[in-house]
């Protein structure tokens, strides 16, 4: 049974007054859904705005109430999240839930030590005495690669590097063994060299915790060295899942397909030409009116601005969902080769 | 003293980050003409100045003419009540009040106006010196500066006045103006010591333009924003300030031609048994001068790119 | 740290010195000066020429200043010619300083107590009714003259109402002890609770005249610092550790929200001590206000000299004070270093 079951998550935003203006409300997330079984790292993939963020924001009950308004469900563990009060939400967030952000400088509180930092979480849910939770809160840090743990529980987030500041953040993320973790680009803000040593330890926590991760991310590099399943968003809707080998051997929709075109491969051969996507998520059409891709899809045909395309189980590959009336052929991609 | 410095070197940094120029001054416009409080703000400022140029025309009688003199009992301590033909009745002395509070309208809007006008030429002076040249010029404007702006306002603009054998109209102005001018003159420096290595000094110094020209066409037009908003808000600050002095005995004690401060501190005497005297001049005040800050408070929010609020 | 607060304290006495040779020449060119003040309409030539070679205003004015000089550095500020004449102007702050102090710092405590709550809390429910009333009152608060405000809370509250009295400090009929010149500690230390409580009752009503600009200001920034802190990532790192409110506020908003508010604290002491001139006019309070107007009024040069500069010498002394809270508050000025390695 999955540990997380999304259903036909949506939040739309209500900007204030907006009934005088006569402004529509917008959509961020448009009916997700998806699993995460406990141990499996899933992937949320998209470009920036296409409400992946948002996603997790409202698994996590982080979404400010005034203005946004959810709804769909997101059982965790046999519980309905979305129906907890807010003190409950509280008990269960870094108890059960715990999330890495993207800036981990801006991330930390700049005027309270790391170690408090860490060791608020521990006596919040666990009602660790202090002393007992500085030990622990040691032995975190060293955990997630902390040189010198004791001596960095009363030092000032300024006082650490990027890296180590992520590191912390990670270590406060899993201070209660959470079930669930949710990493929000956790890389995009950190060093190139760093990134891949921020990744490697989420894996290896993932694996030696047995937590399930959400990775979301922009970066489909970070998706193949990481995520089991992976769901590529756009406008606010799941558009391809597969594993993690189908989407890279033999992307279907154009758009997941358009991702790793315009990433560089060290495998591919020499001279093969980089293709961005056309256009921008300004150009795109609601999805009442068709496929939001459609204005930048190459493989656009009329359907795609006439009919919104329902997510359905590929007739070609099996395991995989996809919500595309024409989808990518293996003739495409060789042509493109 | 450091902390109000940096308060003020810390606005004109933000000013001068903001790419200044006619879109700023337009987006700060739309932003404006939606804002209640500016709009409330400046249906006062501008209800006071038309009002205020009017006044001559639309006071019924001569502020300067105790009419209702014969009405004054001072044995028994009565003045003119509120009467056909005087409204709100007579002064201390029997001159019309509703008259004085219209022609007030107008030696306020002057104390107002003329005061914020020498505090910021000073302020422009010293502060455009110590900007432009930095050096020891810089270190002498500054240090003097700091100096003045270690004594509260108040108290510099009472030492001030009281330097004046006869104080009048004009040593109630100049006083009020003088407390001003550091605090231009520091929001001026920090503005151009925040543009000296911004992009577009830069790139007019490569292309050769003559420092003159530099600090004139450049770096003196991007520095208006906040000095617009202090301005504003001076505006409010002299009348409340000259109201201050009127009390403490140092205002123009020539009140043929009345000022609201003026009328609020000699009402001092007979505020026990004639309020009204002293109420109406104070909310005449308090109106204005609320209006002056709405609308530099509104005017610092529309500038200020980094303010949502 | 060390060096930073020497370095300060050095600033700190050139501006004194500085302000000192300001005020000295400033004050001598006072118009009609202490012997007509003194000697009032009975002046003769004669009597004019002693009393100026007495007072020592024949010399030249900078013999007169580094005299001067000599004199203040043991304590002598020389004697008052109008507020009290006779007693020396040493005396004089020495006996009015307290009376100012409690008054001030009444005041500010009112500021900060009612202030800083109010502005978080408009800053929570922003847009709501609270919220809106804040901003309009802390508006208006600056608009409305210190001194008028005085006169309507004393002819409301003291006057009309007889809930407080209408001048002074204390009633002269209490006899009190006097130990330290603080008055409502005084009777807290001799055990007199009706003194001090009379002395508190005295204090009310110009401490409240005299919060309501800082009032006014604190509930503006500490709104403004909240709303900018509420908005950080750090904030919803605490969320998301899922942190009682309560902490989250106390340690992570509170905390970071105060820098602001307390360099506001520091420079709203200027307006305090301005403040004090007007309202203890109104109050006929007797503190350092209360005889810089009168001085201003008698032109009593060495009184206004002393209370203008220790005024001045308190403003930049608080405000030192301030600069050198940041390091208790904020981390990153203590270990002396900004952003990242």
């Amino acid at each position: 049974m999955a540990l997380l079951e999304v259903r036909d998550l949506s939040v739309v935003f209500r900007s204030r007054g907006h009934q005088r203006t006569g402004e529509q409300p917008v959509a961020a997330v448009d009916g997700v859904s998806f699993d995460v079984a406990p141990g499996q790292t899933v992937g949320l993939v998209g470009e920036s705005g296409c409400g992946k963020s948002v996603t997790a924001m409202s698994i996590m009950g982080l979404l400010p109430k005034r203005g946004n308004q959810v709804t769909g469900s997101a059982r965790f563990d046999g519980t309905e999240l979305l129906s907890l009060s807010d003190r409950q939400m509280r008990d269960r967030r870094g108890r059960d839930l715990g999330m890495v952000f993207q800036d981990p400088l801006s991330s930390l509180n700049p005027v309270v030590p790391i170690g408090l930092q860490v060791t608020e979480v521990l006596e919040r849910h666990q009602g660790t005495p202090r002393k007992q939770a500085a030990m622990e809160a040691a032995e975190l840090l060293d955990k997630v690669g902390i040189p010198d743990p004791r001596r960095r529980l009363s030092e000032y987030p300024h006082q650490l590097s990027g890296g180590m500041r992520q590191r912390a953040l990670i270590a406060i993320a899993l201070a209660c063994r959470p079930r669930l973790l949710i990493a929000d680009e956790p890389t995009t803000a950190l060093d190139v060299t760093i990134q891949a040593q921020i990744l490697a330890l989420l894996a290896e926590l993932v694996r030696d915790t047995g937590t399930a991760l959400i990775m979301i991310t922009h970066d489909l590099g970070v998706v193949a060295g990481l995520c089991d399943e992976v769901n590529v968003l756009y406008a606010g809707r799941v558009v391809e899942r597969a594993k993690r080998h189908d989407l890279f051997a033999a992307p279907r929709h154009p758009y997941t397909h358009g991702l790793l075109s315009s990433i560089p491969r060290l495998d591919s051969p020499r001279g093969e030409r980089l293709v961005p996507i056309k256009g921008s998520v300004a150009d795109n059409i609601p999805w009442q009116n068709g496929c939001a891709f459609a204005p930048r899809c190459p493989n656009a045909i009329d359907t795609c601005v006439e009919v919104t395309p329902e997510m359905a189980v590929d007739p070609l590959v099996s395991r995989r969902l996809l919500r595309c009336h024409n989808p990518v052929t293996a003739t495409q991609r060789e042509a493109l080769t | 003293m450091t902390a109000r410095t940096d308060k003020i070197d810390e606005l004109a940094q933000r000013a001068a980050e903001s790419d200044a120029g006619v879109s700023l001054a337009a987006a700060a416009w739309r932003r404006l003409r939606r804002n209640p409080v500016f709009l409330v703000g400046a249906g006062i400022v501008v209800l006071f100045v038309v009002l205020a140029i009017l006044s001559p025309l639309l006071a019924a009688h001569d502020p300067a003419d105790p009419m209702l003199g014969d009405q004054v009992v001072r044995a028994r301590n009565e003045i003119p009540p509120p009467q056909p033909g005087h409204p709100l009745g007579g002064d201390q002395v029997g001159r019309d009040l509703l008259s004085r509070l219209l022609v007030g309208a107008q030696q306020t809007l002057l104390v107002g106006v003329l005061a914020t006008l020498i505090g910021l030429a000073g302020g422009l002076v010293l502060g455009t010196l110590a900007g432009a040249l930095s050096g020891w010029v810089d270190t002498v404007v500054m240090r003097a500066v700091d100096v003045m702006l270690s004594i509260p306002g108040l108290l510099l603009a009472v030492s001030i006045g009281a330097l004046f054998a006869q104080p009048n109209q004009y040593t109630v102005i100049l006083a009020v103006a003088i407390v001003q001018i550091p605090v231009f003159a520091r929001l001026l420096r920090g503005s151009m010591l925040a543009q000296r290595h911004s992009d577009h000094v830069l790139a007019a110094r490569a292309l050769g333009v003559r420092q003159r020209a530099i600090v004139f066409r450049h770096m003196l037009p991007n520095s208006l924003g906040p000095v617009i908003v202090q301005a504003t808000l001076v505006l409010a600050i002299a009348i409340i300030e000259a109201a201050g002095l009127s009390f403490l005995g140092l205002g123009n004690p020539d009140d043929r031609l009345p000022e609201w401060g003026q009328m609020l501190g000699q009402a001092q005497n007979v505020i026990d048994s004639h309020p009204q005297l002293a109420f109406w001049p104070a909310g005449c005040i308090i109106v204005v001068a609320l209006g002056f800050t709405l609308v530099g408070e509104s005017l610092r929010e529309a500038l200020d790119p980094k303010s949502r609020r | 740290m060390l060096r930073y607060t020497v370095r300060r304290l050095l600033q700190l006495v050139f501006v004194v010195l500085a302000l000192s040779l300001l005020l000295f020449a400033w004050l001598r060119s006072l118009p009609g000066g202490p012997v007509s003040a003194l000697l009032g309409e009975r002046i003769t030539p004669e009597s004019r020429a002693r009393l100026t070679a007495e007072l020592g205003l024949d010399q030249p004015i900078f013999v007169q200043y580094f005299k001067f000089l000599g004199r203040a550095a043991s304590g002598d500020f020389g004697v008052s010619t109008g507020v009290q004449p006779g007693d020396s102007a040493a005396a004089i702050f020495v006996q009015r300083f307290p009376a100012t102090l409690e008054l001030s710092v009444l005041a500010i405590v009112i500021a900060i107590a009612v202030g800083i709550p109010l502005g978080y809390l408009a800053a929570r429910r922003r847009g709501g009714l609270l919220d809106n009333l804040s901003v309009v009152g802390s508006l208006i608060g600056v608009a409305v003259p210190v001194f008028f405000l005085a006169f309507v809370l004393k002819q409301v509250f003291a006057v009309e109402l007889g809930w407080f009295p209408t001048t002074g400090r204390q009633e002269g009929g209490l006899d009190a002890t006097r130990v330290t010149g603080f008055f409502v500690l005084d009777g807290l230390i001799t055990r007199e609770f009706d003194a001090a409580w009379d002395a508190v009752k005295h204090l009310i009503l110009p401490a409240i005249a005299l919060s309501s600009i800082p009032f006014s200001v604190i509930v503006r920034i500490t709104r403004a610092s909240v709303l900018d802190v509420l908005d950080e990532d750090f904030v919803r790192t605490a969320e998301s550790k899922g942190l009682t409110t309560q902490v989250i506020t106390r340690r992570h908003v509170l905390r970071n929200s105060m820098l602001p508010v307390v360099t506001t604290i520091g420079l709203q002491t200027g307006a305090l001590l301005a403040g004090a001139v007007l309202t203890e006019k109104v109050f006929a309070f007797p503190g350092i206000g209360q005889a810089l107007a009168i001085g201003f009024e008698r032109r009593d040069y060495p009184v206004l000299l002393l209370l203008i500069l220790s005024a001045a010498g308190v403003f930049v002394l608080v405000n030192l004070a301030v600069d050198l809270s940041y390091a208790v508050i904020d981390p990153r000025i203590r270990t002396g270093s900004g952003g990242g390695r």
